[in-house]
């Protein structure tokens, strides 16, 4: 992988793939949901819809058809810690890709039609996410989870924001975090490195670079003791989170965690994009045996996610139908204290490990996903943070592994959410 | 590059079809058995989707727990899915597994216990699943179209899952009958596709289905298909939920068909290409009504669907419904333009390289070439197929498939039908 900075501070990544005739470019912002405030929470998200909308040599009526004419893919998405953009293409594309991502940096419209319409497009989105009760509960449980730190509100945003939010506010907020000093752009596939190189310089070298972005600097004080929730609500299921206060990706403790979370509900891999794609190999994993082979839950699952700050570890169980949620909160809780108790064994390391080499080969078997990898690590931390991921994982021990699930289960750094459901009419 | 995949017909009727790449050192792994819910026997949709919750949880050498420890130590996630005509193993694995995998999943396709205790968990686990779909309005809106499109117990009309009157009420010895009923090396599909030599996977493969000796199955029957008369609006009434979800189609067209093709760019003028199509440009990014909507053509063995689906608003629901009238309107009166038809000719063709970039991808095309016998060449002809479609071509299709009057509207959320909008045929 080259890599390589302009003079305007623009990160570059190119790494030279030649699998299939094809290139992934994706232009990361290092700006999320948790650099929003109350009053403008959710415009990272109504940015990056924005920035879809044609720029000033991007005709609006233009925009449809630009990478689709190469047979390509285009998307965006944004969360907590990022924002980014892709397209991926038959190789020819990579100019087009380029001068797309080149103007999505620096010359976007925000037509106040736009903006306007695409309000009530985000508020559908977000209303979509609202029938959906796991989803809900997150949302809750993350906010109950934080008091103090940006990740406490959802990327999509407050409803009352979304609806008072001004054109100047998404506009002033792309113009403060969209330049090339903020931005990483990564280049995976069948490409010269050196002529791509050159097509960047091409496209992005006049874009002159920004000052550097205010930062919220609020740090989530240390819980300092056990957070519930209810939602009580029309449905037909019941659902059970709970979270902890989990490690960043760069704290010493991550893959151990990472590995802790396989031995307990199997592993998902590094990749946000593909990795939630394909469910964990885990129906010899603790809680697995625990919630569902026992007929508390229909399914577990537990998510640690790589992020700039620390986040939360989640463990999310569906009860079956007629299964009180407080039995299976019992059980979950019984097997993390027997984790914090007695650590796990080496056959179980050996296992996890496994699993996590495995899911890296997995998760790298398009240019698509490798150029996200890229780019992640890069934008929450450094790259080297995911190329180091095999020698990291390898480093982990049955010690660590035991030390960091008494450091994470400790009772005061829980929050548990229940979703329990009323009868429907 | 063509795929160029290898197939090979093993003696006792099973068949393999392979292709070799490199581009990491794993293998995807396709088994398909044409054994999907439109098998399911009369008075019991729900057979084959509680069968395949349970075929993967023991054998009559292996347990469930071995299997899982056999899965899990590889870092292995078996997905078993049910469409209507395909019942499929799939998995990714390292290529140094490959030959244990093989052998567990041919284990667990011929060899299967349907241990009681399973049975009895898994069925709580689908009852929870379907109490989920229940309070699904995505779900609720879509089940229930096709179960309008599809009347009289069609299989394409049934839900997948079943009931769960029905699914309690399932027996062992009911899914015993129906796996020997259904299963069979003629009626089995494998396709392996990653890093292992396509004379290796031929070996693995006939190895491990050798011993498998069963007469071959007749053909599952789909009855005809009659398209309903007539414009029909249901609404689900789902109070509780913020948005309503629309399911708006019609019985489309067989894979079979010689229009078939003009069907697939009519449909991906109408509501696929970019960001939906025309749907996309009038009700998502004109009138910002609906983070998603787009339609999908399912052709099948038997005349699939062509269903729209859109997440609107309760208070948008009949503006939405009024645009996707107004497009089916235009699209039939004044047809697709030359360019329209070369935009979306030029990015599917263009798009082949990049559906056929990982293994998985390819596993699961060259399962469905097989099945629809689109023959070892399909990939390299498609562009070909394509390019021989014409604006009138494209234009019939979408005159044939559409038609505001005979369409099956279904609203499922926060919604309520106004006086203007009874329920029933109008």
């Amino acid at each position: 992988m080259r890599r390589t900075t302009l003079d305007n501070g623009l990160t570059v990544l190119i790494q030279e793939e030649h699998t299939a005739p094809l290139a992934s470019v994706w232009c990361w912002y290092r700006v999320g949901s948790k650099d929003e405030h109350p009053g403008i929470t959710g415009v990272s998200h109504w940015c990056e819809h924005m920035n879809f909308k044609g720029t000033e040599n991007i005709p609006r009526d233009q925009v449809k058809g630009l990478i689709e004419q190469y047979g390509g893919s285009w998307n965006g998405y944004t969360w907590i810690d990022q924002t980014t953009y892709l397209e991926t293409a038959t190789r020819d594309a990579l100019d087009r890709m380029l001068f797309i991502e080149a103007e999505r940096m620096a010359r976007c419209l925000y037509h106040p039609d736009d903006c306007e319409s695409e309000r009530t497009v985000i508020i559908s989105e977000l209303q979509g996410g609202e029938n959906d009760p796991d989803q809900l509960l997150d949302q809750e449980l993350t906010a109950t989870a934080f008091k103090a730190h940006t990740y406490r509100h959802p990327t999509i945003g407050w409803l009352s924001d979304l609806q008072t939010m001004t054109r100047d506010d998404l506009y002033g907020y792309y113009r403060r975090y969209y330049v090339p000093n903020n931005a990483t752009l990564v280049i995976v596939g069948d490409v010269d490195a050196d002529e791509a190189l050159r097509r960047v310089d091409h496209h992005f070298r006049s874009i002159p670079p920004g000052g550097n972005p205010d930062r919220i600097r609020t740090a989530e004080p240390e819980q300092t003791g056990e957070r519930r929730l209810t939602i009580r609500k029309e449905g037909t299921t019941a659902y059970l989170k709970v979270g902890y206060h989990a490690p960043s990706v760069e704290d010493a403790d991550f893959y151990p965690v990472l590995a802790l979370d396989a031995v307990l509900t199997g592993a998902k891999g590094l990749n946000l994009w593909s990795s939630f794609r394909v469910p964990p190999p885990q129906r010899s994993a603790r809680l697995y045996r625990a919630l569902v082979e026992r007929g508390l839950a229909s399914c577990v699952f537990g998510a640690l996610m790589p992020t700039a700050q620390p986040f939360l570890y989640t463990v999310s169980a569906t009860a079956t139908d007629n299964t009180p949620l407080a039995s299976v909160e019992s059980a979950l809780l019984d097997e993390l204290d027997r984790v914090c108790r007695d650590g796990i064994t080496a056959a179980e390391l050996a296992k996890a490990k496994a699993q996590l080499r495995a899911r890296l080969v997995f998760d790298s078997d398009s240019v698509t996903n490798i150029a996200h990898q890229l780019g992640y690590f890069e934008t929450i931390a450094k790259v080297d943070a995911f190329l180091e991921a095999p020698s990291r994982i390898a480093a982990v021990s049955v010690d660590s592994v035991g030390a960091a699930a008494r450091r994470l289960f400790a009772a005061a750094n829980r929050t548990v959410g229940y979703f329990d459901p009323l009868p429907i009419g | 590059m063509p795929l160029n995949p290898v197939r090979v017909a093993l003696p006792n009727g099973a068949t393999l079809v392979a292709k070799h790449t490199s581009t990491t050192p794993a293998v995807a792994i396709n088994l398909a058995i044409r054994a999907g819910s439109a098998a399911d026997p009369a008075g019991q949709p729900g057979l084959t989707w509680l069968l395949s919750r349970v075929l993967d949880r023991g054998t009559a050498t292996r347990s469930a727990a071995d299997i899982a420890e056999e899965l899990d130590s590889r870092g292995i996630t078996l997905t078993i899915a049910v469409t209507r005509h395909l019942f499929s193993l799939v998995c990714t694995c390292l290529a140094d597994d490959f030959e244990p995998v093989l052998a567990l999943l041919g284990d667990i396709v011929m060899r299967p216990s349907l241990p009681d205790q399973e049975i009895t968990a898994r069925k709580r686990e689908v009852i929870t699943a379907i109490r989920q779909d229940e309070d699904n309005p995505a779900v609720r809106a879509n089940e229930t179209l096709m179960a309008l499109l599809y009347p009289d117990g069609h299989p394409y009309g049934r839900p997948t899952k079943g009931s769960i009157e029905i699914v309690e009420a399932l027996t062992r010895d009911q899914l015993i009958r129906h796996h020997a009923a259904r299963f069979a090396p003629a009626a089995t599909t494998a396709v392996v596709v990653g890093d292992v030599d396509s004379s290796r996977a031929r070996d693995v493969v006939a190895q491990v289905f050798d011993g498998w000796r069963k007469p071959p199955l007749p053909e599952i029957v789909v009855p005809p298909t009659i398209a309903p008369p007539g414009r029909h609006r249901t609404v689900v009434p789902m109070m509780n939920k913020a948005q309503a979800d629309v399911a708006y189609g019609f019985v489309a067209i067989r894979r079979r068909d010689p229009q078939y093709y003009a069907s697939w760019l009519m449909n991906n003028v109408f509501g696929q290409y970019s960001i939906g199509g025309r749907l996309g440009d009038n009700i998502r990014e004109r009138q910002g009504m609906a983070y998603y909507v787009s339609s999908a053509l399912d052709a099948n063995v038997s005349e699939g669907p062509l269903a729209i689906r859109a997440g609107v608003s309760p208070a948008n629901v009949d503006r939405a419904i009024a645009s996707i009238d107004q497009e089916i309107t235009a699209i039939v009166a004044d047809g697709i333009t030359q360019k329209e038809l070369d935009e979306s000719r030029r990015y599917l063709v263009g798009s082949i390289p990049r559906a056929l970039e990982t293994n998985a991808a390819i596993a699961n095309f060259l399962q469905t070439a097989e099945f629809f016998d689109l023959g070892l060449d399909y990939d390299a002809r498609l562009p070909d197929l394509l390019g021989a479609v014409t604006l009138d071509e494209a234009n019939a299709a979408a005159r044939r498939i559409l038609d505001v009057n005979c369409a099956t509207v279904v609203i499922a959320g926060p919604y309520v039908d106004g006086p203007s909008g009874a329920e029933g045929r109008s």
